[in-house]
């Protein structure tokens, strides 16, 4: 028997091969998912492995507002390194300091690779135990003198003793290029990262740290223990300092990225899953029709002895081998998918590093467990089906296969279904408190939703395909009518591929309505607030700005109102909060609805003025007058006083929970940096302005002046990346569920041979053929699209009511688009059918049997 | 035998337990196939009834000897080789054992039907117009095989059929007409036959 089953799926080949199709792609996505972020593990492992080479302790500044935190530590004074130096404990010791250093290319602009960061850091050549970095060629800086990664340098063709310009905190300065580096090992690519060393000196002038330190690498004495170091430094150290082993602060710093890729490997896995659970209904169906086109095959083997057990053993087996089959080639193509990930990802501005495609164990269990069970489960029902095969059926000509018990329930209980999965999902949404409790109950009441609609989609095939088939009538006549007759003469197998394509089309529609609701409500909050000419960022957006952007535009003539924004964090009211800074011009610059104070506010904060949003005070109990302190990262509390409490618009403003003055940000932070600088210019906004600024801004190669509509545009463009990115993603569950349309009407071409050929033989063409196909495959698809765009508007408008600074935006371009997308896709599965249905031979299809 | 309609083949469905009657029984070895559930129904069908189609309903991924061992893989009984052979031998079916149905002639094909039929030695085997997908040449042949295979080993065979050259080779010929047998004849000739036949239309 089990050789009956395995023999007849090598009888079914391009069945089983379509079949199958449908689980690849999702344990493609998972395989991919798993070798694409143990790639990046095992690179930002040996990054920070090679980095704390030869280090026994690490000495770093410690944030009094989050201890823990790993990032944007305050620098500390560098009296502590001859301290630490001067320890009978310590063997070595070496100060550093690290921030952005922006390589300017010879045209000119920052030299970037896909939104990697430009590092910059100091290099000490005389303690060459402490060096991750190999020099390739020339020699280490000296003062005024730079080296460079060599893959940067071959990219841009930089050589040793080329001058190239650098900007951190100052203006651009001409570097001589002293020598080429290479970090760690040969192995390693650590994309597209810029690697720019300096002396110490040089560094903590560019770095605007002068007599400060990030950090202090220390190795011991061979006979000291590392808990006798750690604790004989410990005695030296300043408040706001911390000492960690070399092995925990390589640990700690591989934490950050581990967290990234961590999130990136759910959010990819996401995806796989979202293709299999798609897939999962493609096989159903396709199995489901299979079965029944094999009704004469198991009433016979019913009728020589087989017991029903056996008929679902075997179709459960052959369901087995099938998933198996997928997973193999499944989890190969994942390799091959890790790779056009790293190309996606560089493509769309998020370049990753790596050292190779690792298959780990755990990729190729969770991979084959994943796509067998999941083929098994979708198999369940037809297989069951095919165990209700009356043995009579292999003695009468189109004996069919009784429905189930619970056929009759199917509507109610689909619908039922659905309408459990928005209770629970609208629970989640206004009900539920808690990350956790949130999420579980969106989940469960989205797969819910999913499930039911595309069970329920079968009574819906009827009504749409009636109004959908008319343009196919008036197009193509009769095999327009045949066309929408054959998709509604058996509804289940088109709602179960129309349900399929929903579940992309859904995705699509929402991730569209967020992403469009998003940027229409950051817009409509920068029109609403914004009144200054131009506003200055980094070239990539999000880079900090050095504060010497604003003192220079502040120098300008013709430029007024400089305000530059600078942001950090403090904590108060026994929270984490974010702090913003300005210089005083705002009113000129921002139009705040102000609730108590007034434009004035912006401009007269003083030393202790700061003001707050309406919730925030609200929360905090604050007013006009109100004084509380807050904590800084270097540990001191200043007190402020409430000055103005704004109402912000809808899409949100620029400022964090507090804002203060820049002057007094300035004491508490360093080294200050601005996120954005705004201001005015005599004339507005202007071609000739552009111009002149462009030339004032001329020693600033990272600094982007742009006006509202641009910084709108600029602001937002990440949307654009992240909406791709998704697309690309979503498309994986649409293709599987167009290869469920190909395999089904590639099924019915089976079963429908005598009819295409009685078709064919009074007298409808090829063409006529091919179209009557097509469009049979464009209303499925086209049935999809309407049910997905629609749900997917439901849920995302759900989602929109929830979030409070979201507006709802209806993208309809892009909707239009969804749906044109979905007829062009239906025909595009209908080719490879509507071939085969043409090239019957009438003669063999009549006689078929 | 009878004509279209007559009922024939729905007496068949039924004594061979495809098919339940709305009254009356059906026992086969002392057993009252109308009782049994599906399980001990699916049992006794592996030892005790074999079937021949008018289709042939081959398996068309098994071999000419996969399909004929078929019945007893599904049991998972041993295959009798020397019995086997024996079988194959007699329907003539020696140099195409491993051949695809699609490999074979019609006529091959139900040889293989047949001795799939035999392999386990049931009861009774049910004939559902064996002859009536094949050309006439063909068809004497596989009447032949039955009635060889009835001789030899005793083989109980119930045929349905509507030619009245396939049913004069059986020992006993009921004569259906909407629903009730209406006539018995003994081996007769297809002359006699054809006669009762024409009797029986004109009632």
């Amino acid at each position: 028997m089990r050789s009956v089953a395995l023999r007849g799926l090598l009888g079914r080949k391009l069945r089983t091969i379509l079949t199958a199709f449908a689980i690849v792609l999702g344990i493609a996505t998972i395989s991919g998912t798993f070798v694409l972020t143990d790639s990046i593990t095992h690179a930002f492992n040996a990054i920070f492995t090679s980095i704390y080479r030869g280090t026994d302790a690490s000495i770093t500044g410690r944030s009094a507002v989050s201890v823990d935190a790993t990032q944007n530590l305050p620098p500390f004074d560098e009296s502590l390194l001859p301290k630490v130096k001067a320890l009978p404990e310590v063997q070595g010791a070496i100060g550093g300091v690290a921030d952005i250093a922006n390589l300017i290319g010879k045209n000119g602009k920052v030299i970037s690779f896909g939104g990697a960061p430009h590092l910059g850091f100091s290099v000490d050549p005389t303690q060459p135990q402490f060096n991750s970095l190999t020099l390739v060629d020339g020699k280490w800086p000296g003062s005024n003198e730079v080296v460079i990664d060599r893959s940067t340098a071959h990219k841009k063709d930089i050589n040793v003793g080329d001058t190239i310009r650098i900007e951190a905190q100052g203006s651009a300065e001409p570097f001589r290029v002293s020598g080429l580096v290479r970090f760690g090992s040969t192995s390693l690519d650590i994309g597209g990262a810029t690697l720019a060393g300096f002396d110490l000196a040089t560094a903590q002038r560019l770095f605007h740290k002068q007599g400060k330190l990030d950090q202090i690498r220390v190795s011991k004495k061979a006979a000291v223990s590392e808990p006798q170091l750690l604790s004989a430094i410990r005695e030296v150290l300043p408040p706001q300092t911390q000492v960690k082993s070399g092995i925990e602060q390589a640990d700690t710093d591989a934490g950050d990225t581990n967290a990234f890729t961590s999130f990136l490997q759910k959010f990819l896995l996401s995806f796989g899953f979202i293709a299999l659970f798609v897939g999962a209904f493609v096989i159903a169906n396709s199995l489901s029709i299979t079965i029944t086109q094999r009704t004469r095959e198991f009433a016979t083997l019913r009728t020589i002895g087989a017991s029903r057990r056996q008929i679902l053993r075997s179709v459960l087996l052959e369901s087995f081998v099938i998933g198996a089959l997928a997973s193999l080639a499944g989890l190969l193509l994942g390799l091959a998918l890790a790779k056009f990930l790293f190309w996606l990802f560089d493509s769309l501005g998020f370049t990753l590093p790596t050292t190779g495609l690792p298959f780990k164990g755990r990729t190729i269990v969770v991979s084959l467990v994943a796509g067998i069970l999941v083929t098994m489960i979708a198999s369940l029902r037809p297989a069951r089906r095919a165990t209700r095969v009356p043995p009579i059926a292999a003695v009468r000509e189109g004996a069919t296969i009784p429905p189930g018990r619970f056929a009759r329930y199917r509507p109610v209980g689909s619908a039922a279904l659905a309408v459990l999965g928005f209770i629970a999902l609208i629970f989640g949404l206004f009900g539920a408190s808690g990350t956790g409790p949130v999420l579980a109950f969106m989940g469960i009441g989205t797969v819910l939703i999913f499930v039911g609609v595309a069970l329920f989609s079968a009574q819906l095939i009827r009504p749409i395909a009636a109004v959908l088939g008319l343009p196919a009538e008036r197009l193509a006549g009769a095999p327009g009518v045949l066309a929408r007759e054959n998709a509604t003469r058996n509804t289940q197998r088109t709602g179960s591929n129309a349900g399929a394509l929903m579940i992309g089309l859904t995705l699509v529609t929402l991730v569209t309505m967020l992403a469009t609701s998003i940027r229409a409500s950051f817009f409509g909050a920068v029109d609403k607030i914004w009144i200054a000419d131009y506003a200055v960022t980094a070239q990539n957006n999000f880079d900090l700005i050095p504060t010497a952007i604003d003192q220079t535009l502040r120098q300008a003539p013709g430029v007024n109102n400089v305000m530059g924004v600078r942001s950090g964090e403090m904590r108060a009211f026994g929270a984490k909060h974010s702090l913003s800074a300005i210089q005083p011009g705002g009113s000129h610059i921002f139009l705040l609805d102000w609730t108590a104070g007034s434009q004035a506010t912006f401009d007269t904060l003083g030393p202790r003025g700061a003001f707050t949003d309406k919730d925030f005070a609200k929360k905090h109990h604050l007013s006009l007058g109100s004084t509380f302190r807050m904590l800084v990262p270097g540990g001191e509390q200043p007190e402020l006083t409430i000055k103005g409490i704004f109402d912000p618009p809808a899409g949100g403003s620029p400022f964090g929970a507090i804002t203060i003055s820049a002057s007094t940000f300035d004491k508490l932070y360093t080294p200050a940096q601005n996120q954005f600088v705004f201001f005015n210019v005599d004339g507005g906004v202007s071609k000739a302005n552009d111009a002149k600024l462009d030339r004032i801004l001329d020693g600033f190669p990272n600094a982007k002046v742009q006006d509202r509509d641009e910084f709108k545009k600029n602001q937002a463009s990440f949307l654009g990346n992240i909406l791709n990115i998704l697309y690309v993603l979503l498309a994986l569950s649409v293709i599987v569920s167009l290869f469920g349309i190909v395999n089904t009407l590639v099924l019915t071409i089976f079963e429908r041979t005598r009819e295409l050929g009685m078709l064919r033989a009074v007298g409808m063409t090829r063409w006529q053929v091919r179209w009557m196909i097509g469009l049979e495959s464009v209303v499925t698809a086209l049935i999809g699209a309407v049910i997905g765009i629609a749900l997917g508007i439901v849920l995302s408008v759900l989602l929109i009511v929830r979030v409070d600074f979201l507006v709802v935006s209806w993208p309809v371009v892009s909707l239009i688009v969804f749906a044109l997308v979905a007829v062009v896709a239906g025909l595009v599965a209908a080719i490879f059918p509507a071939q085969r249905a043409a090239r019957l031979n009438v003669l063999q299809a009549l006689q078929y049997e | 035998m009878g004509p279209s309609g007559s009922g024939k083949s729905t007496l068949m469905h039924i004594l061979a337990g495809l098919d339940r009657p709305t009254s009356g029984s059906v026992t086969i070895e002392g057993t009252d196939i109308t009782k049994l559930d599906d399980t001990a129904l699916t049992k006794l069908r592996r030892e005790h009834i074999g079937f021949i189609f008018q289709f042939f309903n081959l398996l068309p991924m098994l071999s000419a000897e996969e399909n004929i061992t078929l019945p007893l893989t599904i049991a998972g009984e041993k295959v009798d080789h020397d019995w086997l052979e024996r079988l194959i031998e007699s329907v003539g079916l020696k140099e195409r054992r491993k051949h695809r149905p699609s490999e074979l002639s019609g006529g091959q094909q139900q040889r293989v039907a047949i001795a799939r039929a035999l392999v386990s030695k049931p009861t009774v085997v049910f004939a559902d117009e064996p002859t009536g997908n094949l050309d006439s040449k063909t068809g004497s042949e596989i009447l032949e095989l039955l009635r060889q295979a009835v001789q030899d080993t005793g083989q109980t065979t119930v045929m349905v059929t509507h030619d009245p050259r396939s049913a004069s080779i059986a020992d006993r010929i009921l004569f259906l007409a909407d629903g009730n047998i209406v006539k018995e004849l003994p081996r007769s000739e297809p002359g006699v036959v054809i006669q009762a036949m024409e009797e029986i239309s004109r009632t």
